[in-house]
């Protein structure tokens, strides 16, 4: 549940406060207008001359570590490495408090006031949303954060591009290898909203086509529960071999801990996290979390060129290293410039779906993800990595949490362009 | 196996159980409450961040200065008092004459500043706790599997609960409190200085949130939003139970836990909304709620 506050609380937007029709946002709005900075007026040479991007995210809810201020450091280590390439590049950024009607209403005032491009925008509901404003006013959004794989389904756009993960990524990469384990009969304890149902139904899908099965599930109110033990205890009693998470954030984090307090993986129940980031491994602890397994598509100490990248934006970190929807974040906007610099910065403008059209034609490659590409249904496609949670001794270094299990190559990694049902595919 | 409704009678009997458990935590917190409601007439919208605040004390006295579980069940509470009874001092004592929105709304200001400042310094995602090892461990009751821990929170909260309304309605000093919120003018001019007591009240409802903080902080991930997603069902429960009323609050946390554990079996999407369900019957059968004096 949200705080009683968020309710009332003025959104930022761009160091300005949007006047919400309540008396009580009226009265602090109207309060802090007057001390805070505008958006910076431009001379109509250099508007022109500039492209703008917002970043939609969480900064204050349940999904603030995994996505939030890292996010905006990310993009901004993009725009910083990209600098110098005849135009400017402007980045605001918003708090949606994971809020479909709050994130609809401030991507339509951005777009309206003039950005180009929005990013992250984590929370599948609010990303669903703000696709839709995206194809409306022929803008261009960089979905990150969310994970449905219905972004790119048969919800699917010619104005967005979906990178770093999705719940299908998740379902082949986590559910497959559980299954191939010996874990052959699952129950869920899912999220109540878009995200949850998505990954549940991508995970059972896999499943059941393993030859696995599905006992059933419970669905948990989003946001608003921090007690899971009662689902954990029904859950143990059907008596499955896996109990799937298809939750994220504090949510997975409660389940795990209380997994552990309820004596879930003692009985030989086995936890499957379908979505867990390093961050939330760092709040979990080595302790608790040894052993889990989780997939990401991206993690720092991967390679030469991943290090690399940590190394480049670690100083503008506060103590905390990225996971791939940060790095998403970086890789997503960068490819974005590349393909502004290509087209020109008033076309760009002009519109979205040449801007999406333009990303898709050109191949990706950047220190995260590596080479890629960007598919027609919007997909960006790279490969994906099973890890598991270090025990505390094999842990040498900070944030040195994950060992690399296997790989799913590229191709395999995403849902098949012909089964998502994107209409742009048939066309 | 017997079945009840369709769900097997010992899955019932563990739902009833983790429900009593969540409820000693609504029965702490809206105890606070109440007790500061009662007493000074302030709805005290920062609970919840007092109570994340003793979550948070526990977790710095353990990181930063190696002081355990047990001290910091006291220490903790103690702390957060001393901050609660500073900011009655210096800013909510000025509101007792004003209308009750005032000290709503400046609580509720305050909650915010706090877990905006928390956010900022420890992120979201929460910090890790561990069980005492006293606690550790669990006992196979044949029908479920019930954490140590989680029956000690029930005793601890139980026994809170009973001192507290005892020391309220059964001793001198309760007695005192108690007139004074009659009539402060008049227990004043028998040499009882209202202020101080008022002032002590405040902290004590803040150190009771502080001890509720410190139990939870091992079940739930320590973060800054654990007090704000509790603390709307506890205030559900104070208006339930009526306003101000001790008992009202105690039995009203505990039945309510009850409630929302067994929805979580029947009807799990409704397990958020049950209370508010609940409170809109009661306040339209009984507005002063269901041990109120109206």
């Amino acid at each position: 549940m949200e705080g009683p506050g968020s309710k009332h609380r003025p959104p930022i937007i761009g160091g300005q406060f949007e006047m919400t029709p309540t008396r009580r946002g009226l009265l602090a709005a109207g309060a802090v207008t007057t001390l805070a900075p505008s958006l910076p007026r431009l001379s109509r040479a250099q508007a022109a001359n500039t492209y703008r991007i917002g970043v939609l995210t969480d900064m204050s809810g349940t999904y603030r570590d995994n996505t939030g201020p890292t996010s905006v450091i990310c993009v901004r280590q993009a725009v910083a490495e990209f600098a110098a390439q005849g135009f400017n590049v402007e980045v605001i950024e918003a708090d949606h408090q994971n809020r479909p009607d709050l994130g609809v209403s401030l991507a339509r005032q951005w777009y309206d006031q003039g950005i180009d491009l929005i990013a992250d925008v984590p929370t599948s509901s609010v990303g669903l949303a703000v696709q839709q404003v995206a194809r409306e006013k022929n803008k261009a959004v960089l979905q990150v954060g969310s994970a449905t794989a219905d972004l790119t389904g048969a919800q699917c756009s010619p104005n967005s591009v979906h990178w770093a993960y999705d719940t299908y990524m998740l379902a082949k990469s986590t559910g497959a290898a559980m299954v191939k384990a010996g874990g052959d009969s699952w129950y869920f304890i899912t999220a109540d909203y878009a995200f949850g149902h998505a990954l549940e139904r991508d995970t059972s899908a896999l499943v059941r086509a393993s030859g696995g099965r599905v006992l059933g599930s419970v669905r948990t109110p989003f946001p608003g529960t921090t007690d899971f033990s009662s689902f954990l205890v029904q859950a143990v009693a059907t008596r499955p071999k896996v109990i799937g998470l298809a939750n994220a954030g504090l949510d997975t984090i409660n389940c795990v801990k209380q997994a552990a307090e309820f004596g879930v993986t003692r009985r030989g129940v086995k936890l499957a996290c379908m979505l867990l980031f390093i961050t939330d491994v760092h709040s979990i602890g080595l302790e608790q979390g040894a052993g889990l397994v989780l997939t990401e598509s991206f993690y720092w100490d991967l390679n030469d060129r991943s290090r690399a990248f940590l190394n480049r934006v670690k100083p503008r970190l506060a103590n905390v290293y990225p996971n791939c929807i940060h790095a998403g974040n970086y890789s997503a906007v960068l490819h974005a410039l590349k393909a502004v610099a290509d087209m020109g910065v008033p076309a760009a403008r002009a519109s979205g779906t040449e801007l999406v059209n333009r990303m898709k034609a050109m191949p990706c490659d950047d220190d995260c993800f590596g080479p890629g590409q960007i598919r027609a249904d919007g997909r960006k496609i790279h490969p994906s990595f099973l890890f598991e949670v270090k025990a505390r001794a094999e842990s040498k270094a900070p944030w040195d949490y994950l060992k690399l299990l296997q790989t799913t190559p590229a191709e395999e990694a995403f849902r098949p362009i012909t089964e998502g049902g994107c209409p742009l595919v048939r066309s | 196996m017997d079945d009840i409704f369709g769900i097997p009678a010992p899955l019932l009997f563990g739902q009833l159980l983790l429900g009593l458990i969540n409820g000693a935590f609504y029965a702490m917190l809206s105890l606070g409450l109440a007790v500061i409601f009662g007493l000074l007439n302030i709805v005290n919208m920062a609970h919840g961040a007092q109570f994340m605040m003793g979550a948070f004390a526990a977790w710095m006295l353990l990181a930063w200065f190696g002081i355990g579980y047990w001290w910091a069940l006291l220490l903790a509470p103690i702390i957060i008092a001393i901050t609660g009874i500073i900011l009655e001092r210096l800013l909510i004592s000025r509101l007792y004459k004003l209308d009750h929105l005032y000290g709503l709304l400046l609580t509720f200001g305050l909650a915010l500043i706090i877990e905006g400042v928390f956010r900022n310094e420890f992120g979201s995602s929460g910090l890790p706790y561990r069980i005492p090892d006293a606690l550790s461990g669990a006992w196979d009751l044949g029908f479920m599997f019930m954490p140590v821990y989680r029956g000690w929170v029930v005793i601890a909260a139980l026994v809170l609960c009973l001192a507290t309304w005892l020391i309220i309605e059964k001793t001198r000093l309760g007695a005192y409190l108690r007139a004074a919120t009659e009539n402060a003018a008049l227990v004043q001019a028998f040499g009882v200085n209202v202020p101080r007591m008022v002032t002590l009240t405040y902290g004590f409802g803040v150190a009771l949130a502080a001890v509720g903080g410190v139990l939870a902080a091992p079940i739930y991930s320590v973060n800054p939003q654990m007090g704000s997603n509790l603390i709307i069902v506890v205030f559900a429960t104070v208006v339930i139970g009526g306003m101000g009323s001790i008992l009202g609050a105690i039995l009203t946390g505990f039945t309510l836990g009850v409630v929302e554990g067994l929805t979580k079996v029947f009807w799990p999407e409704a397990s958020a909304t049950v209370i508010f369900v609940i409170m809109a019957i009661v306040l339209l059968a009984r507005p002063a709620g269901l041990f109120g004096r109206a």
